[in-house]
Order: structure tokens, then sequence, then C-alpha cells
């Protein structure tokens, strides 16, 4: 990336402003990445990931979001974990370990780790499924795309379904000596999602998504 | 100090205002952005008292969260016993479960502690001269938004036991006070490391006032 680069302590005369890009990181103004270009466009003062070039990437992501929503409506309502010791068996779903803070003042906790695990990872990909439908076909953006992208950015660090397989393991690792634990289909689904997610979220660059936001009419 | 040979251009030096969401460069009173419609705020030092804020909170809930039980497992032989964050680290050990034990003890007590103190030294940084360059402050910053979040495994760990564990006479396991401090004590060091702006310690490098 080319940074503009000013000798005098008076600014020079600036091109259109749409064609430039300021770094969300440190704030160095550059010409921005032409879409054409084929290599990943860094910031030149801190190495910030402006634009990685990807091919049709929108249809990719359509698909990858759609596979997402559909194991997470499946992880939600099968059998997570099974337990048995001493001659008693008890199962819980997803939505049984969202409400293990339902008694009491832990109410909100319940709520919250339903959103966490479930309703904000569903969200996003709701929100990228809506900006991104008409964009992969060419078309102008449907209506309040710009909002429903940025609030889909902003959920991001907030969809913690990667987290929640971790926990899952670390709590099956306690019970190891305790009790015998079957593994449900909920299990399967759910770590098989956060692949998903993570291979959808490397695909995603947010720049082209911008632009296409931007120009397409 | 590379950037003081090569003197570039911020967009806040040349008057104007970049978004943080979107990179969309607008004339420097511009206060939301014509692209993304996120809010634009000329002045970065309310970026850094939202930061203390929010450290603030997520530390007067992470004592507390160390010191009230966060599981309470009940059962025939042994009775009701309470197990506090470490007490569920030390129990791991005893079991010699040592990856899982690291796990949980990096993400519920070093993380969160490295994160109080990382945060700090940061933004405390900004205001006298500086011992690390620009490029290391940054990506100390970018580690700690990024591993933040991990910290929450154990709340998981805690809402997976408490729903499965449930044996009757057996064994119960019901989830403590300390399961939703500790919560919350990582949302707000999430909010805080979000809050803090980059930007900031790119300018401080150039010489101009934050
Ligand atoms: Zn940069
Ligand atoms: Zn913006």
């Amino acid at each position: 990336m080319s940074s503009i680069s000013s000798a005098s302590a008076t600014p020079p005369t600036l091109p259109p402003l749409e064609t430039l890009i300021a770094c969300p990181a440190c704030d160095l103004l550059m010409a921005a990445p032409s879409l054409e270009a084929q290599q990943n466009c860094r910031c030149s003062r801190c190495h910030h990931l402006l634009y990685a070039p990807r091919r049709q990437t929108f249809a990719q992501v359509i698909a990858l979001s759609l596979t997402v929503a559909i194991l997470m409506i499946g992880a939600v309502f099968f059998p997570f974990l099974e337990i048995s010791a001493g001659g008693i068996r008890h199962q819980s779903s997803i939505f049984d370990t969202a409400l293990a803070f339902s008694e009491g003042i832990l109410l909100p906790l319940s709520v919250v780790v339903m959103a966490l695990i479930v309703v904000l990872p569903l969200l996003r990909v709701t929100l990228l499924l809506y900006t991104l439908w008409p964009l992969a076909q060419g078309r102008a953006p449907w209506r309040h795309a710009r909002r429903a992208f940025r609030l889909a950015e902003a959920i991001q660090p907030w969809s913690m379904a990667e987290i929640f397989v971790v926990g899952a393991v670390v709590a099956l690792v306690k019970l190891a000596g305790l009790a015998t634990i079957t593994l449900g289909p909920a299990f399967w689904a759910f770590g098989l999602l956060v692949i998903v997610v993570t291979v959808k979220d490397n695909l995603l660059c947010d720049w082209t998504l911008w632009k296409a936001i931007d120009t397409q009419r | 100090m590379e950037s003081n040979r090569h003197p570039t251009l911020t967009a806040r030096a040349a008057g104007l205002i970049g978004c943080r969401a979107c990179g969309r460069v607008s004339p420097g009173d511009t206060s939301v952005c014509p692209r993304c419609g996120g809010a634009l705020e000329p002045d970065r030092n309310l970026s850094l008292q939202r930061v203390w804020a929010w450290m603030a909170a997520g530390i007067i809930c992470y004592i507390p969260a160390n010191l009230y039980p966060m599981l309470r497992t009940s059962t025939v032989a042994t009775g009701t016993a309470e197990n506090t964050i470490m007490g569920g680290v030390v129990e791991l050990v005893h079991a010699h479960e040592w990856a899982v034990a690291g796990i949980v003890f990096a993400a519920s007590v070093l993380v969160p502690i490295a994160k109080f103190i990382a945060i700090a030294a940061l933004a405390i940084s900004l205001r006298g001269r500086a011992t690390m360059s620009s490029h290391r402050r940054h990506k100390l910053l970018e580690i700690m938004d990024f591993i933040g979040r991990w910290s929450m495994v154990d709340v998981f760990v805690v809402a997976i036991l408490s729903s499965l564990v449930q044996l009757g006479y057996v064994v119960n396991i019901h989830p403590g006070p300390a399961a939703a401090l500790f919560a919350l004590s990582v949302a707000f060091t999430m909010l805080a490391a979000q809050s803090f702006d980059p930007r900031l310690i790119w300018e401080k490098d150039q010489g101009y006032p934050a």
C-alpha cells in the first residue's frame, strides 16, 4: 500500500475521499486498495490487513452461513451429552445447558449463556445472509444492509460457539472418573459448526463487501 | 521510530476523520460514518475514559468471583462441597489432568490478570514516554483483544456440569454466584479492550497530541 506523504506542514491537495482509506488501526491515510489486486493489502505502517482478494466468496459465504444455521438448529434440540451413574441416566441438550442457571438470582446468566452460544451466532449468519444475498446476484443491496453488516461485525467477538466446545471438553474430563458420559448427535453437530464458522469468517473480506454495498445499484 | 524517518499523513493530520469499523474517510466534522453508520468520535480521549471505566467494573467483579463458590456438588457419600475457581484447578491437578488444569488456570486466572495489567500499562504508556515501540504495543493490544473472550470457558464448564449432573440421590451439581460474577468480569474486560482505540498508540508515536 502506498501512503500519502506529507513532507511539508500543510496538507497536500487530497484526492476524492472515496478513493482513500484510513487504516482502522492506526489512522494512516492511503489510496484505497483496488478490487482487482491479487495480493493481500496491508497498512504500510502497522501492517493491519486491509484487503484480502478472494474470488466468488459471496456465494461461498452464503452457503457456509446456511450450513451454520442448519447445524445450530439441529444442535439446540438434539441431545448434547448423556450421563449415567449408579443406575440413573440424565440427558441434556444445549438448551438445557443454557437453562442451567435458571434458578434464583442466576437467571440473567441463563439468558446470557443462551445468547453467547446460540442466539448471537445465529443472528450473525442471518445478518450476513441478508447483506450478501442480493450482492451475490449482482443486484443492489437490500434496505439497511449497511447497518446489518456493521452489526454482524460487532457481534463477532460475542459469538462464542468455539469457546463452548472447549468448555464441553473440560467438563467431560472433570466427569471422567465420576460417571459414564455418552456424546449425543448435538455434540458432533456443534463441533462441525465451529469448523464451518472458522472457514466462513476467514473467507469474508470487509473491504470487498463494503465496496460492493457502495457500488452495486 | 521508522515513522519519523518516513513522514506519513494520517486522516486526522489531514483534517479528516477515519471510521474504525470500515475505514471510510470523511470530513473532520462528520459525526456518523456515511458508509456504515457507525459513530465517529473526534475526541479520542473519550475512548480512554471508557477503557478505565470498563476495567474498573471488570476488577470489581473479578475479586468476589474468586472468593465465592463457582460450583456446589452434593453427593450422598460426602454431602455438599463447594468449589471456587482456584479450587476447580486444584481438583484437576490432584486428578493428574495436567493439560485441562492448565487450560482452566490460563483461561480463568492468567488471562484475566494479564489483561488487567496489559491494558492498564497501555493506557498509562500514552501519557509519558513509552518504553515499547508502537508496533509492539499495538500487537499487545490485539493479543489482549483476541484472548480475552476465551476466559468465558469456565462459565460454560459450570453451565454444562450443572445441567448434566442431575442424578437424583447420587450426585447433583449446582452453579454458585461466582459464575455470574466471573461472566460479568469477562464481559467488562472485553468491552475495555474493544474501547481502546489503537490509533491513540500511533498518534503518540507521531508526536500529535492525543
Ligand atoms: Zn495501520
Ligand atoms: Zn464506517
